[in-house]
């Protein structure tokens, strides 16, 4: 049960974004211009990173959620299934392989980014600015998937539900709008 | 030296604000309402403490000094500051803060940490449904904002003159003024 109480028809984040509407607008203009913004690196790319920090802090309700946002916009359920587990093989260039190395750094700590990883980022072809949204994306997750799991929202177990909330994500992206939840019931 | 190349005239979270304006608005604005605006019931020196507790606890020079300096100002007290960021449960606040301190530092940790018994010690010391949002928010924020500072490498002054400066500024006009220039240290 959630530590406060939130709308029972959304669970997860999406009830907590509507507690207090006047701090979620600015967190989800960040999101939506990280993850849908103008950038050089494909949003298919950066629901990867935004997977792979909420896997790596174990928060189930985030890391559903963006392995089948990461899904629908890639086309296919292999890449982020071995982003999680195993990011040697997964199948994106070795840029991205880098970049989400340092996002997996961010995770646990922002100390824990070497000169090296950085290194070797720029050496696969990363710019600042993708570096510097890697290490935003990561950190802000590191943020929602505290929120999240901080709160004890309740987080569905039927998969058809992910499926639901990641096509919103996917045609929507992260910005408040009427009935944006209305397609989530089943 | 940071990661990427960034404005050497401005430390921590102000160079990145300056390289990437777009994100930096919504990120000022989060803090401005989290922390400055006003609240029904915790006071920005109350805010400004957890937000400096989190990120002491995550060893951010940079964000513990700033917000220390900001809760400073507020609270017209830099004992106190020195107090929670050492050990809450014996520095001279309220009972509720120090319960909500203890939910920002499980928080810190992970949000699976945060237990019923954590949260029901709040309630009894008075803790309302919003401050526990809120709590839970400022320090999931601020492990936000400390590992985007540390992440990137970002330079931290170590004279406190401008750690104060800084911290009354934002204490006076909250998160949307534009910062002063700093003299970038040699050493650094």
């Amino acid at each position: 049960m959630p530590h406060i109480p939130l709308d029972e028809n959304l669970p997860g984040i999406t009830g907590i974004l509507n507690y207090r509407l006047d701090t979620a607008l600015p967190i989800r203009q960040l999101t939506h211009l990280l993850l849908r913004g103008e950038s050089t690196l494909t949003k298919g790319e950066r629901e990867l990173i935004a997977t792979v920090v909420s896997h790596g802090n174990e928060c189930k309700f985030c890391t559903a959620a963006h392995t089948v946002a990461a899904d629908v916009l890639l086309g296919e359920k292999e890449t982020a299934e071995l982003v999680k587990n195993d990011l040697s093989n997964a199948p994106v260039s070795s840029k991205m392989k880098t970049l989400l190395t340092i996002a997996k750094a961010v995770q646990v700590s922002g100390k824990n980014v070497t000169s090296e990883m950085i290194s070797k980022a720029k050496n696969e072809g990363a710019t600042d600015l993708e570096i510097h949204d890697t290490v935003l994306i990561s950190a802000l997750f590191s943020l929602y998937n505290r929120l999240v799991d901080g709160l004890a929202s309740v987080t569905p177990t039927d998969s058809a539900f992910y499926e639901r909330l990641a096509r919103i994500l996917a045609d929507k992206g992260y910005l408040q709008s009427e009935n944006r939840y209305a397609g989530l019931k089943g | 030296m940071p990661h990427i190349d960034l404005p050497k005239e401005y430390p921590g979270i102000r160079s990145l604000f300056v390289f990437r304006p777009e994100t930096a608005a919504p990120l000022n604005a989060l803090v401005q309402t989290l922390l400055h605006n006003p609240h029904p019931s915790l006071s920005p020196g109350e805010r400004e403490l957890i937000a400096t507790y989190v990120s002491s606890l995550n060893n951010c020079k940079y964000c513990s000094t700033v917000h220390g300096a900001i809760a400073k100002h507020h609270l017209l007290n830099g004992d106190v500051v020195q107090q929670v960021k050492t050990n809450p449960e014996t520095a001279p606040i309220s009972n509720k803060l120090k319960a909500l301190l203890k939910i920002a530092w499980q928080v810190q940790l992970s949000g699976k940490e945060v237990s019923s018994s954590h949260v029901e010690a709040a309630r009894k010391e008075g803790a309302t449904d919003i401050e526990i949002h809120d709590t839970v928010l400022i320090a999931a924020a601020f492990s936000m904002f400390n590992r985007y500072v540390d992440g990137l490498a970002t330079w931290a002054p170590d004279d406190p003159e401008v750690y104060d400066r800084m911290g009354k500024q934002r204490a006076e006009e909250g998160y949307l003024t534009p910062p002063f220039k700093i003299q970038p240290q040699s050493t650094e």
